[in-house]
């Protein structure tokens, strides 16, 4: 089929529609595979839409889900925009939240909105240096980023355990995790604020954190596309050798990209220490930075697409546990497989029904304003 | 004594750990020769050992179950092959597609049909393959030094380990001394060059994938039907990775991949004895911290400390016929 002009192609075409399909498809896949485990697949859909919409408490789920999905898909968005596959999501998160217990234990003495604000700026700081010692061997050394960032989840998994179980961990408790953080240092949950208006819910995680992952979103459609340096990161991106001719240093872009992207993966550690564990878990980064490669592909790297993007992955999250806990067959793990197969469908294979899709609008604008 | 003996089972144990990577290096240089980036190594060992050892628990026969991974493992491929050679996706997305998808399927299968742990049922002494002892094994083992090395080193090893080693001959005298290796380095370095000669790029890219599938398929057979007698969660914990930083290491030449291949199982039956161990001077490492030695060594020898490797040209930009 002869490819249609770009330029014809209507915004929401390209920009929706098509998502759109690709999305029903991989869904249609996710159904098979349900079946194949044994279930029905109709009546698990009846269960994702009830436990993430159809009660208070799951809906708060559903957003505080969200909320990490935004955080992980926005840092995997921001090195994508520069060329760079960041998959280590996982591991700038996990050793973000290390950032995040550290400063907050240590600097308890401080005003605690003082305290918040730092914290997040330790999370950010340890997001971004894990992240930048890929970036720097993939600038310097070009080794492939894919690889180091695997390897770099891999190390930060064996680091983590090593300072929960001999340095930092509570010996008071058995388990692999630190103390408590102070009460006062807590976030204040959606169960606060729900009690400030009479409403009484049972626990939530979903939390102020929320907020962060809007400003987020802000910052990075402000960086990407608002700065200097956010065009110069997208000239890297898309065509390294023009950016060199025009002056560009992709070495500094790389560094600068995977630093921030690494920084937006570390405030996964924020929500998910000082909103909800109030101490650092053995695992707490559970997948997240994974399934931020989906939300970033699915919502075509832009923090308008990723919100709602984000949004999806925490209904089937939280849909997801609602399935797990009716549906014997089911579990988890069925959730991961359907990221990959979104993946797949709204990533390595979105050119498949594109031209079609594209041609067939482009057409019937053209009869439309023929006739 | 014992130090010798010590010393025969570390490389015994570094042949057996290397195997399954040196399947993988072997499948990598095929794809990548051929232009095509293949991160999904990773997540077609695992299938290959979710489908070696469900094949083989139902039918009751490792080979049968070895079959269907190859199976498994090449239309894993061909999707590969299909997202990025025919519909010119991004390959690298593709791969982590497929990663992604069969670290959740291989384990929600696993637990749908066998209980929520996510383990395959133990495969008994026929549904699994058993140690090879080679001739007269037991009666040389008393000669010096050749015995040792005959007995305790070469013997005694599950069929795929001689066999990955036999691929690497292999695989060498097909890419460098058959006319099928130079068309598909040419593939890999100068498409269109390749194109303009008369032979179908799209057609030697999926040939070298089919190739790949097949054997990484051996890889996670190994994993699961005969080292191990069940399939587990992500039990290929990151040797597709680690064996494409060995093929990367290797400068996608068999040779020498097959050396950073043994380094890799080096370093890890090392790690695997040095566990629980006062170190003099530096008393016991912690155990968390030895395991990750093998990602480490990746790490360090990717950045490329040990001499800078070079891809083939064309890889991993999908090829546009011109019209």
């Amino acid at each position: 089929m002869a490819p249609v002009d770009k330029s014809k192609v209507p915004w929401w075409v390209s920009n929706l529609i098509v998502p759109l399909v690709n999305l029903t498809l991989a869904l249609l896949v996710s159904g098979l595979f349900i079946f194949i485990a044994g279930e029905n697949p109709y009546e698990a859909v009846r269960l994702i839409i009830y436990g993430s919409f159809g009660y208070i408490e799951g809906f708060a789920y559903t957003l505080y889900y969200t909320t990490n999905f935004v955080f992980t898909g926005l840092a995997f968005a921001v090195a994508f925009h520069c060329r760079l596959f960041n998959i280590g999501g996982e591991g700038q998160a996990y050793i973000g939240g290390l950032g995040v217990f550290l400063v907050a234990i240590n600097f308890s003495f401080l005003p605690v909105p003082i305290v918040w604000l730092l914290s997040i700026a330790g999370a950010v700081v340890f997001g971004a240096a894990w992240a930048f010692i890929p970036a720097y061997l993939q600038a310097t050394r070009g080794s492939h980023v894919v690889i180091t960032t695997i390897m770099f989840n891999f190390i930060a998994a064996s680091l983590m355990v090593f300072l929960l179980v001999d340095v930092i961990r509570d010996t008071a408790q058995m388990g692999p995790h630190t103390v408590a953080l102070p009460k006062e240092q807590w976030f204040p949950s959606f169960k606060d604020f729900a009690g400030l208006f009479g409403v009484k819910i049972r626990y939530s995680p979903l939390n102020i954190s929320f907020l962060l992952a809007i400003l987020a979103s802000v910052f990075v459609w402000f960086l990407v596309w608002k700065t200097r340096w956010g065009y110069e990161m997208r000239a890297v991106g898309h065509n390294t050798q023009a950016a060199i001719y025009a002056g560009i240093s992709p070495y500094k872009n790389i560094i600068i990209a995977m630093c921030i992207s690494g920084g937006l993966a570390g405030l996964l550690g924020v929500n998910e220490i000082l909103g909800v564990h109030h101490k650092i878990v053995a695992g707490f980064p559970a997948g997240y930075g994974f399934t931020g490669i989906a939300v970033a592909l699915m919502g075509r790297n832009h923090p308008i697409g990723i919100f709602p993007a984000a949004f999806l992955f925490g209904i089937l999250y939280q849909g997801g546990s609602e399935v797990t806990f009716d549906m014997p067959n089911i579990t988890r793990y069925m959730f991961v497989a359907v990221q990959g197969v979104i993946i797949l469908f709204s990533g390595a294979l979105e050119n498949l029904f594109r031209p079609q899709i594209e041609s067939f609008f482009v057409n019937r604008l053209n009869m439309k304003a023929s006739a | 004594m014992e130090f010798l003996s010590d010393i025969a089972s570390l490389i015994n144990s570094t042949l057996r750990i290397s195997t399954p990577l040196v399947f993988a290096a072997m499948a990598g240089i095929f794809a990548e020769r051929s232009g095509v980036i293949d991160f999904s190594l990773e997540g077609k060992m695992l299938m290959a050992a979710f489908v070696a050892a469900v094949g083989s628990y139902f039918l009751g026969n490792p080979w049968l179950g070895l079959l269907l991974a190859i199976i498994a493992c090449v239309s894993l491929s061909m999707l590969h092959g299909f997202a990025s050679v025919t519909y010119k996706g991004d390959q690298v997305v593709s791969c982590v597609a497929i990663n992604i998808l069969i670290i959740g399927l291989t384990t929600a299968l696993a637990a749908a049909w066998f209980g929520q742990a996510g383990l395959t049922p133990t495969l008994n002494e026929d549904q699994r393959f058993l140690e090879v002892n080679l001739p007269f094994a037991e009666s040389l083992r008393d000669i010096p030094i050749v015995g040792t090395i005959y007995s305790d080193i070469l013997s005694g090893h599950y069929i795929f380990v001689y066999l990955a080693y036999l691929s690497v001959p292999l695989v060498f005298w097909v890419v460098f001394k058959t006319s099928f290796g130079l068309r598909l380095r040419a593939v890999g370095e100068n498409p269109s060059a390749v194109d303009t000669a008369g032979i179908n790029v799209f057609a030697m890219r999926y040939k070298a994938l089919a190739i790949n599938g097949v054997l990484i398929a051996f890889a996670g057979a190994h994993l699961s039907t005969a080292v191990n007698a069940n399939f587990f969660r992500e039990m290929s914990a990151g040797r597709g990775y680690l064996a494409l930083a060995a093929m990367i290491f290797g400068k996608w030449h068999p040779k020498t991949a097959l050396f950073a291949c043994l380094l890799f199982g080096f370093t890890d039956a090392l790690q695997i004895r040095l566990q629980g161990v006062e170190l003099p001077a530096i008393g016991e490492i912690p155990v968390q911290l030895i395991q990750a030695i093998p990602y480490v060594l990746t790490v360090v020898l990717l950045a490329g400390f040990v001499g800078k490797a070079i891809a083939p040209n064309a890889i991993g930009q999908p090829y546009i016929k011109e019209r």
